[in-house]
């Protein structure tokens, strides 16, 4: 930590908890929070900078990659990168393939980039918890910020308003298509004939809502738990780190341990997020029985 | 110790303990089935894998939140 007193165990892990929030508090006016309490002050319009700023960054690196790839690409002898990206597309359009079966050409380009911005902003969580944050501090030190009051979080995926963001996108994705392709007719009939018949009309609604309303709501919960989840558990591995040899050592086995582990959450995390937005989407295209 | 830290101590064991036991229940019943089907047929394994793996990352994921919730009581309140 950048500062010489000491910080308590609970102090640390708010600290790594708390985003970079920018926003109008009431009274001292426009500008960063110093505080947990002045960030929650500052109400609906605060924008978390870290989350923003990374997964723009992350996005428009994989925009970059891949667009370099597909300009450079030959049919004759393929380079490494252009393998890798095919490799890529190859594995989306086949899941696209396996699991939607309506005509959109609107799908697999989504499925590939939801695939692999999640992924990339996962993978955020397998860099030291603290490396960027502490190097963000004492960068922000040099231009007279307090770094005790200095907050970065890296992972935009441990963020709700980041994985809310975007299921809520496929979700209304998913009710454009809905309208599209069935026709609100058919979309309405959907949501109120289909358990109990048309004299059961109130109670089919409330059904249908709750299974259309839970769907944006678990996919983002999903991918923010697990993303929490993996970064707590870092963050109270960090903790072990200290004048103990002892722990020490056996905090780097841990950490090593579970970001092996992490490797494989952070894939299937991106792999089911993608697959759900297909699957999702192919009910919105399915005409209504 | 107080009353009010000693509830947080027993709420977030509760939360740790069945979130583990839902996951080892759910993610067992899955991996047996995983395995009797890949021994019937043996050439659907690589298809039955990739489906094991999305059913597990749906499975794993109540579990996983309340047990960040649970470490979150645990050391950070």
């Amino acid at each position: 930590m950048a500062s010489s007193e000491t910080l308590t165990a609970q102090e640390y892990i708010k600290h790594h908890l708390t985003n970079l929030t920018f926003g109008s508090h009431p009274e001292s006016g426009l500008g960063f929070a110093h505080t947990t309490e002045e960030a929650a002050e500052m109400g609906f319009w605060a924008v978390h900078v870290d989350t923003m700023f990374f997964s723009i960054l992350l996005g428009g690196l994989f925009l970059w990659f891949f667009k370099k790839v597909a300009d450079n690409i030959s049919s004759g002898e393929p380079n490494t990168a252009q393998n890798f990206v095919e490799w890529i597309v190859d594995f989306v359009e086949e899941n696209v393939r396996g699991s939607f079966s309506g005509k959109n050409p609107m799908v697999a380009p989504l499925g590939l980039t939801i695939f692999v911005w999640i992924f990339l902003m996962n993978l955020m969580d397998l860099i030291p918890v603290d490396l960027i944050p502490w190097t963000f501090q004492h960068v922000a030190a040099l231009f007279g910020a307090d770094p005790h009051h200095v907050f970065l979080r890296v992972v935009p995926t441990t963020d709700p308003n980041a994985t809310f963001g975007m299921s809520l996108m496929v979700f209304i994705m998913t009710i454009y298509y809905s309208f599209k392709i069935k026709g609100v007719g058919g979309f309405v009939g959907e949501l109120t004939l289909h358990p109990f018949g048309k004299w059961g009309m109130p109670a089919n609604l409330i059904l249908e809502g709750i299974n259309v309303l839970s769907k944006p709501v678990s996919l983002s919960l999903r991918l923010f738990g697990n993303m929490y989840a993996g970064e707590m558990i870092f963050i109270l591995i960090a903790l072990m780190y200290g004048p103990s040899v002892v722990l020490s050592l056996a905090g780097a086995a841990s950490q090593m341990a579970w970001a092996i582990f992490h490797v494989l959450i952070i894939t299937l995390q991106a792999f089911i997020f993608m697959v759900l937005t297909i699957v999702y989407l192919d009910m919105a295209h399915q005409e209504s029985h | 110790m107080e009353l009010a830290q000693a509830v947080v101590y027993i709420a977030a064991g509760i939360m740790l303990g069945l979130g583990a036991l839902g996951a080892g229940v759910g993610i067992g019943v899955l991996g047996g089935r995983f395995l009797e089907g890949a021994a019937r047929q043996p050439e659907l394994i690589p298809m039955l894998r990739t489906q094991f793996f999305i059913v597990m990352g749906l499975t794993d994921a109540m579990p996983v939140i309340s047990i960040a919730m649970g470490l979150y009581l645990l050391f950070a309140v």
